[in-house]
């Protein structure tokens, strides 16, 4: 195996290092380092992060294979500085049974991008009727830790509630689309003066919060983990703070929030275009809860970010607003998007944007080989990350096999330009190898 | 954004420039004698339906109505007829404001209408007349009476009943006022060679 | 320039009065023996109705044939099963058939808008009626009867008047439209339905809002009645049709606390028995059936405005 040898490089922001790697791991961290046969990186002025891990991700593969496969998602990903992502179930057939996950699984591992994490449904077919074989799921070769129906919310109590108890047996976590099915039939945008004054069905931010409100009151009750994906409102934010407040009070039981990208930068005034390449779920929302997400994810209330990455194809977005399909693509721009919004503001140093985007989500969905701290013997994961730079996002130059970012025409500072998987470079030069 | 004015419709502040052809009195004696023509060519007032072209066809219109009334004793119908919708260069410009069209009670069928307007030009205008009054009815005969004809056709169209010719040159431009709609009754030619 | 009518917010002050004015002389049109003028000769106006309108359709295809245009009416169903491709593929179709404008009638808010700057066609969109979004000629024509009644159909006619609009407004797209464009003109509007009926952010909106029907009637120089789904029962926004009717409906013994000079008015299709009652509806102060024949006159002027000379006469800038 090649080994590595990256010159100066910023780890998390700081003084410039050098690290050696070799077979796998990091052999050596420290200034004036040299290695015969290796080859060497210059990592002048770029930003040393643990490899990104993104607990949110729709690979698409089995199903639609027009909008992604793992293939093309995990070569975007790579490109987004991300060694390992959480595919979501809500493939067709559903990934909930031990053959799917595993299916899955394999194909992360024959693409070779990066490392694929299946997550299991938490309801057969997503249909919130009874509980999927989470068991055998977590036994399996993918040994899934993470279960979501998202997509679609687990809004009946009682299975919400066994769900979060049947877990614990295996240390899984439950990670709940928190949206209650009835505020938001036929939602189309953020409920709030503009849905009214366009005509377009409104998404209550009351049908994210009292969801969230009940399920961490579920999981104080039984003792549990639970995970809330895409929080998207203020209000959300002061009920996961005054959670985790309560949890920490208690001990016994835990609360850990995602925040996305796109939730963490563009407001609903997008909508007044009527171009659904704004349309998401949770929909975007004002520009007070932008602030609160941020505020959120500055002080920790919001562990985690976490892309929801949402291919679709074309036909899909180039249509009237309510018959497109909801979702953004996310993770070629994932970084650049928390520099321009966390970063650059100074809300967050390259330390916090390590713990937010690589060691809790592994955390979280119990991945031991990502999220490492950049230590000699630690598996050599990780990415370099150059800030200075600053790009127009080009929807056609996308890893990705859809076109549907919100970003096109936009400039954002920052570009990936290696990205190294147990020491083998996935991207290099901001090239996929 | 506002419609485009017919250039009929644009109001003319009283200009410093070019030389006067016609006053105040020059232009009533003008229409009194246009009224009188009428009422000789058409043996009296019988079956006559005026139609002034807007906007300044439609007070020169009137006016020569209410001579005609003064001197056969008799009351003439008069009206508006706009032509804005027949014009043929309506898509060369900024769709146009219509102006009023009032056809008398009495209709345009079998009877003799003369057509009023300020200044005969290059015929289009009165072109646009005619189709228009196609669509309103058959009259029996259709004359046209002008305050001033400045010359250069384009369209075979000629005046029968005409207040003062004005040959003038293309460089020039003919400025009509009147009274209702300007505050004074003149005309003046400015432009080219004074 | 704007080549579309997509919202009666595309309209200023002048404009609509301008399309108020222009209506008048084409209303005259009616009592010539030859009701067609030639202004739009050559044009080709597509009617793109994805909502069944027969009413709709009927008033755009005669105000477009009576300026002498060549109409094609396509109907088609665009199901929420054939999504877009219903809307953009028909699109490339009648730009490859020349239409010089689009009429269009779809039951997505925001369908209009996405065909005037998608890039699919370069005709004129107007819109003729969106999901619950806006519904422009409508308000126009409603505006331009109003007009003729209070207004005398002079400029600032409708200054200070009072209207009422009463009922689901939350689903309107009348009700929307009427509410910009009667501001607009400079009229107060008042809309009075139940609590579940308005949308949220009304507040915003630049009119006054009541539940209380009782209360506002008398004040109103025009009453309009919005069509009331009874189907609305099942989502909750009230019990009843028959506590709706008894709350919000307009019967007779509520017309006669209306002053002498106040008009009522509905844009169809009438629930009768629901918001309004029949003797209401046939009542002389009712000026129903003028407004469909004000539709045409109307639309005839959007149309001659929009299309009849090189560049739009009407709204902003681009």
């Amino acid at each position: 195996m090649t080994s590595y040898l990256i010159k100066n490089a910023s780890i998390l922001g700081g003084a410039p290092t050098d690290l050696l790697l070799e077979e796998g791991v990091i052999a050596q961290v420290d200034t004036g380092l040299s290695a015969k046969d290796a080859e060497v990186v210059d990592a002048s002025g770029l930003v040393a992060l643990p490899g990104l891990v993104d607990l949110h991700t729709h690979l698409r593969e089995p199903g639609r294979e027009d909008a992604e496969t793992v293939d093309s998602g995990t070569a975007a990903a790579a490109l987004g500085g991300f060694t390992a992502v959480h595919a979501m179930a809500n493939t067709d057939p559903v990934a909930d049974t031990a053959g799917v996950v595993e299916q899955v699984w394999r194909l992360g591992r024959e693409a070779g991008h990066c490392d694929v994490y299946p997550v299991g449904a938490v309801t057969v077919g997503l249909a919130g009727e009874r509980l999927a074989e989470l068991g055998a799921m977590a036994d399996s070769a993918a040994r899934v830790r993470v279960f979501s129906d998202d997509g679609k919310c687990v809004s009946d109590a009682v299975l919400m509630r066994r769900a979060l108890e049947y877990v614990k047996a295996f240390d899984g976590v439950i990670a709940q689309h928190a949206q209650e099915p009835r505020l938001t039939e036929g939602a189309q945008m953020n409920e709030g003066e503009l849905s009214g004054r366009l005509g377009l069905a409104g998404w209550p931010a009351v049908a994210e919060e009292a969801v969230i409100a009940r399920d961490c009151l579920l999981a104080a009750h039984v003792g549990s983990r639970l995970h809330v994906c895409h929080v998207s409102t203020a209000g959300s934010v002061e009920i996961v703070r005054d959670a985790k407040a309560r949890a920490a009070r208690e001990g016994g039981w835990s609360v850990t929030a995602e925040v996305c990208p796109h939730h963490l930068l563009l407001t609903d005034e997008l909508a007044t275009t009527y171009d659904p390449i704004y349309k998401v779920n949770p929909p975007l929302r004002t520009s007070r809860d932008v602030e609160a997400l941020r505020a959120g994810l500055a002080d920790g209330t919001i562990d985690v970010v976490a892309t929801d990455h949402a291919p679709h194809p074309h036909e899909d977005k180039d249509c009237e607003w309510a018959a497109a399909a909801f979702g953004m693509l996310g993770l070629e721009t994932a970084l650049s998007i928390v520099q321009e919004t966390m970063v650059d503001p100074g809300l967050l140093d390259w330390a916090g944007v390590a713990e937010r985007m690589s060691h809790a989500p592994a955390r979280i969905g119990r991945v031991a080989d990502h999220g490492r701290s950049l230590e000699a013997g630690q598996p050599a994961n990780l990415v370099l990350y150059d800030p200075a730079v600053r790009r127009v996002v080009e929807a056609s130059e996308s890893a990705s096999l859809s076109r549907n970012t919100p970003y096109a025409g936009m400039e954002l500072p920052g570009r990936v330009m290696a990205t190294f998987l147990r020491g083998r470079p996935t991207v290099l030069d901001g090239k996929l190898q | 954004m506002c419609a485009q004015p017919s250039p009929a419709q644009q109001e003319t502040p009283p200009s410093s420039g070019g030389r006067t052809v016609l006053d105040d009195r020059d232009i009533a004696r003008a229409l009194t004698r246009i009224s009188h023509e009428i009422l000789e060519r058409n043996k009296g007032a019988g079956d006559l339906v005026l139609l002034g072209i807007p906007s300044r066809g439609v007070p020169l219109a009137r006016r020569i109505a209410e001579r005609i009334a003064a001197v056969e004793g008799d009351d003439v119908p008069v009206g508006s007829l706009d032509v804005t919708m027949y014009r043929d260069d309506l898509r060369l410009k900024p769709a146009r404001t219509l102006m009023k069209t009032e056809i008398p009670p009495g209709g345009v069928d079998g009877k003799v209408v003369v057509l009023v307007d300020d200044v005969l030009f290059s015929g289009r205008t009165i072109r646009a007349a005619l189709d228009a009054l196609n669509d309103v009815g058959r009259p029996a005969a259709v004359r046209l009476a002008v305050l001033v004809d400045r010359g250069h056709r384009e369209l075979p169209i000629r005046a029968d009943f005409v207040g003062k010719n004005l040959p003038t040159s293309l460089v020039e431009r003919v400025r009509l006022s009147i009274a209702e709609i300007d505050g004074q009754d003149g005309v003046r030619i400015e432009g080219g060679a004074q | 320039m704007k080549r579309h009518l997509l919202s009666a917010a595309d309209l200023s002050r002048d404009d609509a009065e301008l399309v108020l004015t222009t209506a008048d002389e084409m209303r005259s049109l009616a009592d010539r023996p030859i009701k067609k003028l030639p202004a739009l000769r050559g044009r080709t106006v597509v009617n793109l109705f994805f909502e069944d309108s027969t009413r709709t359709r009927i008033s755009f295809e005669a105000a477009a044939k009576r300026l002498s245009a060549d109409v094609i009416n396509f109907a088609a169903k665009g199901s929420s099963l054939s999504k877009g491709e219903s809307l953009k593929d028909t699109a490339l179709t009648l730009e490859a058939m020349g239409a010089d404008a689009v009429v269009v009638r779809h039951g997505s808010s925001g369908a209009p808008h996405r065909l005037a700057h998608s890039g699919w066609v370069r005709s004129s969109v107007v819109n003729a009626g969106d999901g619950t979004h806006e519904h422009p000629t409508q308000a126009l024509l409603d505006a331009f009867t109003m007009w003729k009644h209070l207004g005398e159909s002079k400029p600032g006619g409708l200054e200070g008047r009072r209207v009422a609009i009463v009922g689901d407004v939350l689903h309107s797209r009348v009700a929307r439209s009427n509410a910009l464009l009667l501001r607009t003109l400079g009229a107060e509007v008042t809309l009075v339905a139940p609590p579940t009926l308005f949308p949220v952010g009304v507040e915003s909106w630049p009119v006054e809002t009541s539940y209380d029907l009782d209360g506002v009637l008398p004040k109103a120089d025009a009453v309009m009645m919005l069509r009331v789904q009874r189907e609305r029962m099942n989502g909750g926004f009230f019990p009843t049709p028959r506590e709706y009717s008894r709350r919000y409906g307009l019967d007779a013994r509520r017309m006669a606390t209306l002053q002498d000079h106040t008009i009522v008015m509905h844009p169809g299709p009438m629930v009768r028995g629901m918001e309004i009652t029949a003797d209401v509806a046939d009542s002389a102060r009712s000026v129903i059936v003028e407004q469909v024949t004000n539709g045409v006159a109307v639309r005839m002027a959007v149309l001659y405005l929009l299309l009849g000379g090189a560049e739009p006469a009407v709204g902003g800038e681009e």
